[in-house]
């Protein structure tokens, strides 16, 4: 699995682009950090790239997956994953049913679906928590539920917009090496997003810096 | 490699078919039946009205409207009512905000509004009548101080004043003016500039009428002028409360409509122009009084006065709103117990005996007005809030574009006065052979719901979070699926909060029904308004009851429904 960009920037419609045109390659289980100031747009291209960009904003350039040229093709059919800095469970469903709602439809039958499911709460050590209310985990819970519910998906490629920021010191580094574990496992090309060094050393990846046009 | 451009939200193109879709809806069902009814209108008050052999232009429809006994009186009680009631609730709802804004939060007034927004206008004249009128609890509390051995013989009810009338309207406007008040501080930064002012040696209600109130104008602009369109033109309350004879304009345009003598149509007509002409005139007056009180305004900040005095005109304003909502409250109760009471003399407070047997003799006549009632709400309801979830779900496909004027539209039914269209309306349907029919009141009804409705689920569905369904999307979810598994479970306490207000205006609308139902169509409203005027009032009390009741009910299953579904997820607890 790969995740190409190819010329890629942001531009509010009928103005200067917010950053140069990016071009960079990621490989499968590769964690390419993008840094810079804020207010450059960077969680502007992650939003371009996973397709959620606003409608003021346009985006150039070429996104592929895997070869495959995904730019024109709406959100949910890029098979692009995202973490946010919040968990953004969504908080009328059960955390069973999140995860749910994210397993890919190849996966039939009540029992195997509920089955991948306890597993990946098992894996995220939330084993038995499927009827639970998202707002009553930690922070910390909800951050690894979160990334379940992202990897049941199947995404062909992963965005993350400073994942950890919103975590305790403690926590941090345990979910960095949760998450990164992960993604190397999977071999799921990623994009992460952040403002901390830290971060960046930990996904042990390509560093970008990004500047202004 | 030529950099290719890419719509990235390819959902863009369904979601301008989605609008555009929506718009069409409201042109073709919303303003081009108003413009053709003002049109119909219009063209009969000059002496246009085939139907009753009407073919030459002339004056004649003016000379036959001066003609009416009374008009200038008529004319001059509409202006009064009208013009106080909207000044009084207005001044009341401005000084009581700046109270209630500092101890409770939007939630928690939202729901003590409530039961006063969910009462129809009609059964709350009806109850204020049974309180106020020289037979009433009022005046029973006073004998015994009073010395009054039988009913004094006072008109404190359809006064030739108009002041129950206006006392009616100021109860009924001022909980929606306070609502929409308090929806429109959420979005000021209030505490830091009362603390920012107050450190400057301003008072708070300086600060209050100096700093908050300018900022708040312009959010509530339109709803007070909604509020003044329809004190100036109300039928329903004008005719419990109101004077008698003559009535204010809209009463007596009605009853010229309704007369046997169909020549009367042509006066009638140029009456509802005039009715338009004074909603128009009164319009420009309050925007005149805006442009002055902003100049005026300018000078009073620059001056730098700190004048610390202006608390007591906070008390007085907050005594004024409780002791009207008092008042609402003890009309409604008078209503429930006039319904169950079977005698009840003079000057006792609660009945001597009581009965169901109302109920009982008024059952199969209520059973009619209850379906249809029912009938109406549910289908206007319906349709309004799938008409304005496509609206809303469009602007989100199309990109969160919010387009001006099409908001400014939803508001036109609200502020032509009912009368001055309807009328033009019911010759338009007659000629096709609509009228009279359950279809044609639904979608008279729909003209009024759907504003509030539309206005009632903004707000809550373009403050959701727009990650939840960037997320879903991420997960591989399509548009239909984020909408149907994601908004719309997450915006349930919205979506029921405007269902309910959907039902209480359906339930509360009057002329609408009366016109396009053909005066065939009887629903609890229709019915309480002609009961009003009959002797028995304890028939009229269990209609004006199940007509509160109604709303009462819808609004009591928008707070319990959500709150029972949603009892096990705590980030959707508490939420309006």
């Amino acid at each position: 699995m790969s995740l190409d960009l190819a010329g890629v920037t942001v531009r509010l419609r009928h103005g200067a682009a917010l950053f140069p045109p990016l071009t960079l390659s990621v490989a499968a289980g590769e964690v390419v950090t993008v840094m810079g100031p804020s207010g450059i747009g960077k969680s502007m291209l992650l939003d371009a790239l996973g397709g959620h960009l606003p409608r003021r904003f346009e985006m150039t350039g070429q996104v592929l997956l895997n070869g495959c040229d995904v730019t024109a093709r709406p959100a949910e059919a890029r098979r692009i994953g995202m973490l946010f800095q919040d968990a953004v469970l969504f908080p009328h469903l059960s955390v069973g049913d999140n995860l749910a709602f994210g397993l890919s439809q190849t996966v039939r039958g009540r029992a195997a679906r509920l089955a991948r499911i306890a597993a990946a709460l098992d894996q995220a050590g939330l084993a038995g928590m499927e009827g639970r209310d998202p707002a009553t985990l930690s922070g910390g819970q909800r951050a690894r539920a979160a990334l379940m519910r992202t990897l049941l998906a199947d995404p062909l490629a992963l965005l993350l917009d400073e994942p950890f920021s919103k975590l305790d010191a403690g926590l941090k580094e345990d979910m960095r090496r949760f998450t990164f574990a992960h993604i190397r496992d999977r071999g799921i090309p990623a994009l992460m997003v952040t403002h901390d060094p830290v971060d960046a050393q930990a996904a042990a990846g390509p560093v970008i810096e990004m500047t202004g046009p | 490699m030529g950099a290719a451009l890419h719509q990235v939200t390819t959902t863009g193109q369904d979601g301008r078919w989605l609008r555009g879709a929506v718009l069409a809806a409201l042109l073709a069902g919303f303003v081009a039946p108003i413009a053709a009814g003002l049109w119909q209108t219009g063209r009969a008050a000059f002496g246009i009205l085939p139907a009753i052999g009407a073919r030459a232009p002339s004056l004649d429809a003016w000379h036959g409207l001066l003609a009416v006994p009374g008009l200038a009186t008529a004319v001059r009680h509409s202006l009064v009512t009208g013009l106080c009631a909207t000044i009084l609730s207005l001044a009341i709802a401005l000084g009581f905000s700046a109270v209630v804004h500092a101890r409770m939060t939007a939630i928690q007034s939202a729901r003590a509004l409530a039961p006063f927004l969910a009462v129809p206008h009609a059964a709350m004249a009806i109850g204020l009548a049974f309180l106020l009128s020289p037979s009433g609890w009022i005046a029973r509390a006073m004998a015994p101080l009073a010395g009054w051995e039988a009913p004094p013989g006072i008109a404190s009810v359809n006064d030739a004043l108009g002041l129950s009338l206006t006392l009616g309207l100021v109860v009924k406007e001022l909980p929606f003016l306070l609502l929409v008040i308090l929806a429109a501080l959420t979005q000021i930064p209030v505490t830091r500039q009362m603390a920012a002012g107050r450190a400057l040696g301003y008072g708070h209600g300086i600060v209050w009428a100096k700093v908050i109130l300018p900022q708040v104008w312009p959010l509530i602009r339109l709803p007070v002028l909604v509020v003044l369109a329809y004190s100036l033109s109300v039928v329903d309350m004008a005719m419990i409360l109101g004077p008698t004879n003559p009535p204010t304009l809209a009463v007596l345009l009605t009853r010229l409509f309704f007369a046997p003598d169909i020549q009367m149509l042509l006066p009638a007509s140029a009456g509802a122009l005039l009715q338009l002409g004074l909603v128009v005139l009164s319009f420009t007056g309050l925007l005149l009084a805006e442009a002055t009180a902003r100049h005026v305004g300018r000078w009073w900040l620059r001056r730098g006065g700190r004048g610390l005095s202006s608390e007591p005109i906070l008390a007085t304003m907050t005594a004024l709103a409780l002791i009207l909502a008092a008042l609402g409250a003890l009309a409604i109760l008078t209503l429930f117990l006039w319904s169950v009471a079977w005698r009840w003399p003079w000057p006792l407070l609660l009945p001597e005996s009581w009965s169901m047997r109302a109920w009982m003799s008024a059952q199969s006549g209520f059973g009619r007005a209850l379906s249809a009632t029912l009938i109406l709400a549910f289908a206007t309801t319906a349709l309004s809030l799938i008409l304005a979830i496509a609206w809303l779900e469009g602007e989100d496909r199309y990109g969160g574009k919010r387009a001006g004027w099409a908001e400014a539209l939803i508001y036109l039914p609200l502020l032509v006065p009912q009368i001055a269209f309807l009328f033009g309306l019911n010759l338009l349907f007659l000629k096709a052979g609509l009228t009279g029919g359950i279809g044609a009141a639904i979608w008279a009804q729909v003209l009024f719901v759907f504003p509030y409705v539309m206005i009632t689920l903004s707000d809550p569905w373009r403050a959701l979070d727009p990650r939840l369904d960037q997320a879903a999307a991420a997960l591989g979810a399509g548009p239909w699926r984020r909408l149907f598994r994601i908004k719309l479970p997450v915006l349930l306490a919205p979506l029921a909060t405007a269902a309910a207000i959907g039902v209480a205006v359906s339930v509360a609308q009057y002329l609408p029904t009366l016109f396009m139902g053909a005066g065939r169509i009887a629903t609890l409203t229709t019915e309480a308004v002609t009961l009003s005027s009959a002797s028995d009032r304890r028939i009229t009390a269990v209609y004006a009851s199940l007509q509160a009741a109604l709303p009462f009910l819808a609004y009591s299953l928008a707070i319990a429904l959500p709150a029972f579904l949603h009892r096990h997820r705590r980030d959707l607890r508490g939420g309006a």
